[in-house]
């Protein structure tokens, strides 16, 4: 971890502003098999702002955000107590379809995995899977969620070229473009610029900023810099004696940062451990 | 790095100064060999040479790549040569379907078509029936199958491609042809009154079940484990990514495997699909025990027959006649051939779809 003091490049940040509880996690625990992972943890995410969970490495970051779209579902022995809700509805409760969850919740990936596929394949992926195939249709999409990925301009003369042969910085904005195709009401990102060179970052950080105009976005990060730089509403993370993450503090990223109340935090944040 | 660059790359792909390098490293790798020394510096200048092993790697790279292509390349030619009685006396009529189908050693008079049509149609019976199948289980055992039964099903695959051809052939006289192929031959007979198309369903098939379809059925549960296996590691080597991927944008399971997956190691599992026809093709002491080894039948699957693999089994020891012993060479030659240029289209269709990809 980098010892320079974290710095704050937005003060007016709208976290002030009032703003709905787009999800809520509540009292919730994850399991690998016996082993507890997350231990009752209680949160908001607010509709049109960056949520970042950040904190040391293996705390359960995202453990933590993959329970916001059952992705832990996947994993053999994996298990979640407690409530996620979303627009008020538990999304563990019993008859949800995790499919439409998904569908509502969407997510980018630590590294950039595009389908070896077309540019265009990519984007217009989960629209064909809801059964959309008027070309009119999938052509507008493709290039709106291009325009809204900042990606547009790159490909937009070749769209049949493989996803495969961007560059890394460019895959990833096809990931993001493949997963806003489908208007997702959420997008979840598990450390979506740790696999990038720095220019390749900030262009991401800029574009998350117009995207929250739209989505409600979670970020994990384990850069405390981007996540000052661009959320409005910071989680910080930290593991007991055995392993098992909790929250130690959450609120407006300012506050955070500048007035953490947790000793902890505040260790954290000046990079005293971590 | 440019030595690691060096290491990895086949000679073709070295510029010229290196390969003279390569070349002036190898010389003094002989060199070495021949100078009379001492045990002790002898042992250090291998262990250098075992140590940076440009020299040794690539001395033993070109010679087994030369001792392949020498090996090829005799065998061509051996069969090429030692068929040449056969080539010259019947020429093209020799394979052409539409010539007179002829097997007569006491005439001296042989044609190869009803054994090369045997091959390519117990082979086709046996992928278009084990493909889907191999294909399923392969799905099943890497994407659906719950962990505990996966070591036992896995293993139970493996052991199925283990078995030595010819319990395969005894299990298929004794027990397969009697209680599957006879019946199935008799209800498939009456599809021999269909004008056209009836030509290969023409019966009866014998009391024995001897025959194309029977050879066929065995090929279909030999080459079943091989395209499995194979496929299930392709599709196990395809990242975890990218299901993750699909699985977040709303896919189901299925999705899943039918839209990514699949397409993802279809270049892999193409690559096992010609490795099961290459066994069924190949296929000799199964197909000989159930084929029932006999010419003509035209062109039903319910009649006995011969694969090209098969004849020559069937026939070579008791060969009496040079043209005989010949003709025989030659359907080894065309077999060789057809071996070959189904791989290179294999090869040629694994490459094109890779680099529409990438
Ligand atoms: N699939 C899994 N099976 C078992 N344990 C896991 C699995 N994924 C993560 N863990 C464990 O859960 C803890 C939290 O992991 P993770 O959520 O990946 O942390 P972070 O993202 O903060 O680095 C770690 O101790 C990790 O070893
Ligand atoms: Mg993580």
């Amino acid at each position: 971890m980098t010892q320079q003091p974290v710095a704050l490049n937005r003060t007016d940040k709208p976290a002030a502003v009032a703003s709905a509880t787009k999800m809520v996690i509540r009292g919730v625990s994850v399991y690998y098999k016996t082993f507890r992972a997350i231990k009752n943890v209680d949160l908001p995410v607010y509709e049109n702002r960056i949520t970042a969970f950040i904190g040391p490495s293996g705390c359960g970051k995202s453990t933590l955000l993959r329970t916001l779209n059952r992705m832990n579902d996947l994993i053999p022995g994996a298990r979640v107590e407690g409530k996620v809700l979303l627009d008020g509805e538990d999304i563990y409760a019993a008859g949800q379809d995790v499919v439409d969850i998904r569908r509502r919740v969407g997510m980018v990936f630590q590294r950039p995995n595009p389908f070896p596929m077309s540019v265009y394949d990519n984007v217009a992926f989960g629209l064909r899977l809801l059964g959309i195939r008027q070309k009119s249709i999938l052509d507008e999409v493709v290039e709106r969620s291009l325009r809204a990925a900042a990606l547009w301009e790159h490909v937009c003369d070749n769209l049949n070229q493989s996803g495969m042969a961007l560059s890394g910085g460019q895959q990833q904005r096809l990931c993001i473009a493949r997963a806003i195709a489908v208007e997702p009401e959420v997008i979840l990102m598990d450390e979506p610029t740790s696999a990038l060179d720095p220019i390749a970052t900030l262009t991401i950080e800029d574009l998350l900023q117009t995207l929250k105009e739209n989505f409600t976005i979670v970020i994990v990060t384990h850069n405390m810099q981007q996540a000052a730089r661009i959320s409005d509403y910071t989680a910080f993370l930290s593991m007991d004696d055995d392993r098992a993450g909790y929250l130690v503090e959450f609120g407006p990223t300012v506050e955070l940062f500048t007035n953490p109340k947790e000793k902890l935090t505040e260790d954290y944040i000046t990079g005293r451990f971590g | 790095m440019a030595a690691e660059v060096r290491r990895v790359s086949p000679p073709h792909c070295l510029s010229a100064s290196s390969r003279l390098s390569f070349r002036s490293s190898f010389k003094r790798f002989s060199d070495l060999l021949m100078q009379p020394t001492s045990s002790s510096s002898w042992r250090k200048r291998l262990a250098y040479y075992f140590k940076h092993g440009d020299v040794l790697w690539w001395t033993l790279l070109t010679l087994s790549v030369g001792v392949v292509l020498v090996l090829v390349l005799w065998i061509a030619w051996q069969l090429w040569v030692q068929s040449a009685a056969a080539r010259h006396a019947f020429g093209w009529q020799f394979i052409w379907p539409w010539a007179k189908p002829v097997w007569n050693p006491a005439l001296d008079k042989f044609q190869a078509w009803p054994a090369i049509y045997g091959s390519l149609i117990t082979a086709a019976i046996a992928l278009v029936l084990a493909v889907p199948l191999a294909v399923g289980i392969a799905i099943f055992l890497s994407e659906l199958a719950p962990e505990w039964l996966r070591a036992p099903l896995n293993y139970m695959v493996e052991m199925l491609a283990a078995i030595p051809s010819v319990v395969y052939g005894l299990w298929g006289i004794y027990v397969f042809l009697p209680l599957v192929v006879v019946p199935l031959g008799k209800a498939l007979a009456p599809l021999g009154e269909i004008p056209g198309l009836g030509v290969f369903f023409r019966g009866p098939v014998p009391a024995s079940g001897f025959s194309r379809l029977g050879a066929a059925l065995v090929l279909v549960i030999m080459i079943l484990p091989t395209i499995a296996a194979v496929s299930r590691d392709v599709l196990q080597a395809i990242p975890r990514s990218q299901r993750e991927a699909a699985l977040a944008l709303g896919a189901t399971r299925w999705e899943t495997v039918w839209k990514v997956l699949l397409p993802y190691g279809q270049s892999g599992i193409l690559g096992a699909i010609i490795l099961g026809f290459g066994r069924a093709i190949g296929e000799t002491m199964a197909v000989t025990m159930v084929i029932g080894n006999s010419a003509g039948g035209g062109y039903s699957i319910l009649r006995p027959g011969y694969t090209m693999a098969s004849i020559i089994a069937n026939e070579f020891a008791e060969a009496v006649s040079e043209m005989h012993t010949a003709a025989l060479i030659e359907i080894g030659l065309v077999l060789f051939v057809l071996t070959f240029l189904l791989n290179a289209l294999a090869r040629w269709l694994v490459v094109n779809k890779t680099i529409k990809r990438a």
